[in-house]
């Protein structure tokens, strides 16, 4: 099976606002898939239907065939199991230290002596760059160093399927690079699926293998940037002319990463 | 304008209805967390410290200068009919059956359960119980039935502790102060006061453990499902103001129900 998440006729509204109308769509095996789309055309809300916190009002939503909207918390837990997750604002546990927050999934989700636990946060902390903070409480670290921590916690269960949600917005362009660095460093070490949801266009094209564009409903999936420019739906068109003149001069940065 | 009317109307009914639905399945979710393995025994002590152990100074306070009050106003009335001896009595069964159990959960109410609604639906806003929830680890279990616990510890032993502190409070004011003879003011209190009272009691200060929890947790926990609630720090300080201030309502209505059926 080459699809990793499927939407087959996926409706969503919020009262009268049809967020998503009968989407269908696939997000490839070991693909980087971008989300692409102006605010309110529903990329967050696409991210929570495919991490069961939100079910579809119709429509299948498929992981690995699975039908998670129909299921109950612990097949659906089982499900999430093979998931990752880096929040648009890190999403640490703000009475937790770095430490503690890192080993969470470990502590909690394996049964990993407290040796094997402490050997593997290390390991993680020295990969993240992170040692020294250990003891340091969320509200205590600088945006790209929770974004740092939440990407260690994403990745301690070797996860098979990684979602980011804006994973850059609110950093400065060096921090952004280093982000993105880890991001490639990651998986090409752990080989899994990503799935992206930024506004971060110029930069975050350079990472896409394929990218979908959110508009009045629907998911267009493209193969390239490309293949945006030379659409002829009217709201790609202008997403594209708003954003797409910046991507080839970003990617020139992007090859420095 | 009719139509706009039963359209309005009947989206608070059917807004109310959800309502209550939500905190429902919250309290049966906590409740079925509490069961659920690994428990986590250090969070609950720890809670147990935060809501029980730091609210016991203002308990002590709060109890002996309520004490203190009984006594005074406890003397001056009985004087006029010449029963200053049963001070004591007075004294102990107001603590015990009513001001005890009410001012404790009041005040726990105030110091612990805000702070556990404002701390929940900060929670909510910065994407933590999703991130919980998207590493398969129940929130509930994990954050809410430790709190649950934790206060259906604390407000029973601080209601205790209310209610000696409030005693010696009556003993300084009536016997120290106004010079009640000591050993009516004991005497009064032994023979007075019975196992039932004692009972009522008790389960005032469960039942309305529950409700603090219950009503501070849910609020907090459901902050952005909450009709003028919505999100930011405005959205979390309101909901706050409303769940103490609804907590404090509950806590009297059941009072009144509570000493109806069980007396």
């Amino acid at each position: 099976m080459n699809a990793v998440i499927t939407f087959v006729d996926v409706v969503k509204r919020f009262g009268s606002q049809v967020v998503l109308d009968k989407v269908n769509v696939e997000f490839s095996r070991g693909k980087t898939t971008v989300i692409a789309g102006g605010s309110g055309q529903g990329k967050s809300v696409s991210l929570k239907l495919i991490l069961g916190l939100m079910q579809p009002d119709s429509g299948q939503i498929l992981v690995d065939g699975v039908d998670i909207s129909r299921l109950g918390r612990k097949k659906l837990n089982q499900v999430r199991s093979q998931f990752g997750v880096l929040f648009q604002g890190g999403a640490l546990l703000d009475s937790m230290t770095v430490w503690e927050n890192v080993a969470l999934p470990l502590t909690e989700r394996t049964t990993f002596a407290r040796d094997e636990v402490e050997r593997r946060v290390a390991q993680a902390l020295v990969q993240f760059d992170l040692v020294g903070h250990e003891l340091k409480f969320p509200a205590q670290l600088s945006g790209g160093m929770q974004k740092r921590v939440g990407l260690a916690r994403a990745l301690m269960l070797q996860p098979s399927i990684m979602l980011f949600d804006e994973p850059t917005t609110g950093l400065d362009p060096q921090i952004t690079m280093d982000i993105y660095r880890l991001f490639f460093k990651t998986q090409k070490e752990l080989g899994y699926s990503s799935i992206i949801v930024s506004h971060d266009i110029p930069k975050v094209f350079n990472l896409a293998d394929e990218v979908i564009i959110l508009s009045n409903g629907s998911m267009l999936k493209f193969y390239s940037p490309e293949d945006i420019q030379h659409s002829t739906d009217p709201e790609v068109m202008e997403f594209a002319s708003k954003t797409m003149g910046q991507v080839y001069h970003s990617s020139v940065e992007m090859m420095a990463v | 304008m009719i139509h706009a009317f039963l359209q309005k109307s009947g989206a608070s009914v059917l807004y109310h209805i959800q309502d209550w639905g939500r905190m429902g399945l919250f309290l049966i979710a906590a409740g079925r967390g509490c069961f659920s393995r690994p428990f986590r025994f250090r969070e609950m002590v720890r809670q147990v410290r935060l809501i029980g152990l730091n609210s016991l100074p203002l308990i002590i306070f709060i109890g002996f200068f309520t004490g203190m009050v009984l006594g005074l106003q406890g003397y001056y009335t009985l004087r006029r009919v010449g029963s200053e001896s049963i001070l004591g009595m007075l004294v102990a069964l107001s603590l015990i059956k009513e001001l005890g159990p009410v001012l404790t959960a009041l005040m726990v109410t105030g110091r612990a359960g805000s702070a556990m609604c404002a701390e929940l639906g900060i929670m909510r806003h910065s994407e933590q119980f999703d991130a919980l929830e998207c590493m398969a680890i129940d929130p509930f279990r994990y954050l809410i039935s430790p709190k649950f616990l934790a206060t259906l510890i604390s407000v029973p032993l601080l209601t205790l502790i209310f209610n000696v502190v409030g005693i010696f409070g009556g003993y300084v004011s009536g016997v120290i102060l106004l010079e009640v003879n000591p050993g009516a003011y004991m005497n009064g209190i032994v023979s007075g006061v019975t196992s039932a009272d004692i009972n009522l009691g008790i389960k005032k200060s469960y039942a309305f453990a529950l409700l603090v929890v219950w009503i501070c947790a849910g609020r907090g926990y459901f902050v952005h499902a909450i009709k003028n609630g919505g999100f930011g720090a405005e959205g979390v300080s309101r909901v706050t103001t409303q769940a103490v201030v609804y907590t404090s309502i509950a806590i009297l209505l059941w009072d009144y129900m509570l000493t109806a059926v069980l007396i």
